[in-house]
């Protein structure tokens, strides 16, 4: 085996040690690319209705405070754009159902809540930061990322959020 | 020293010899990444240092006592009373 031939058989394995597979395949969920079919992720809870509608896709976890802050204001976007064909989904990342059932106990959710139990879903979007959510357009494609959440965000992820459901 | 690959070692039994080195360090590394949806147990509140007031005075006085000094822990200074 010579040098070049021992070089291309070897540098795989290589670049496997090094990490580079992992951050090639962590691509997580990109601006204008499809969303998976959720269904397929084993996720706990039942999935709305999706088909046709904008989607607020939102990880988040009850030992986030910044989840906790999200809620009032997502209950609030599902009363009044719901009916404008905005569904609002909650993933949970929570490792029992428990912690997620204590926390719903006391911080009401009015949007469907889901559980992400095996974290494929959360792993799949690849999120780096909690919360994460993710706005997807009527078609199915997603359109805005946002990382974290901070009251200053609403009046922005308001406005992508209706111009989303303005879309046909 | 006939373990360590000589000038007429064969290059392939160098690389070898070098991927299986970054396979044991690889092994021998202490350090694992957190994803953000893993941080269930970090975000506890008993994780925080500074969570109990009581204890933290406690722990503060008993350091005073062995160590002859007091601050240098949250508090600007190392105690010298200096500043």
């Amino acid at each position: 085996m010579n040098r070049r031939s021992f070089l291309k058989n070897t540098s795989p394995l290589l670049a496997g040690l090094l990490g580079l597979p992992p951050a090639l395949n962590a691509a997580g969920w990109k601006a204008e690319t499809p969303l998976p079919e959720l269904a397929s992720f084993g996720l706990e809870g039942a999935l709305p209705h999706t088909k046709g509608r904008v989607v607020y896709l939102d990880f988040w976890a009850s030992w986030c405070a910044p989840c906790k802050s999200s809620f009032p204001v997502l209950n609030r976007w599902h009363e009044e754009l719901s009916p404008k064909g905005l569904t609002i989904l909650g993933v949970s990342v929570d490792e029992t159902a428990l912690e997620m059932r204590n926390f719903l106990t006391r911080t009401s959710a009015a949007f469907a809540i889901v559980r992400d139990a095996n974290h494929k879903l959360v792993a799949a979007a690849d999120v780096s930061t909690m919360p994460t959510a993710f706005l997807i357009g009527r078609k199915g494609i997603v359109r805005h990322i946002h990382n974290g959440f901070h009251p200053k965000d609403e009046a922005l992820l308001s406005t992508q959020i209706n111009a989303l459901l303005a879309e046909r | 020293m006939p373990c360590l690959p000589s000038a007429n070692t064969p290059f392939a039994m160098k690389i070898s010899l070098l991927l299986l080195s970054v396979i044991f360090s690889s092994l021998c590394a202490s350090c694992a990444s957190v994803k953000p949806w893993q941080r269930e147990h970090l975000a506890d509140y008993t994780m925080r240092p500074a969570r109990d007031p009581l204890t933290d005075s406690i722990s503060e006085h008993v350091w005073f006592t062995r160590e002859a000094f007091a601050g240098g822990r949250g508090v600007g200074g190392g105690g010298c009373g200096c500043n």
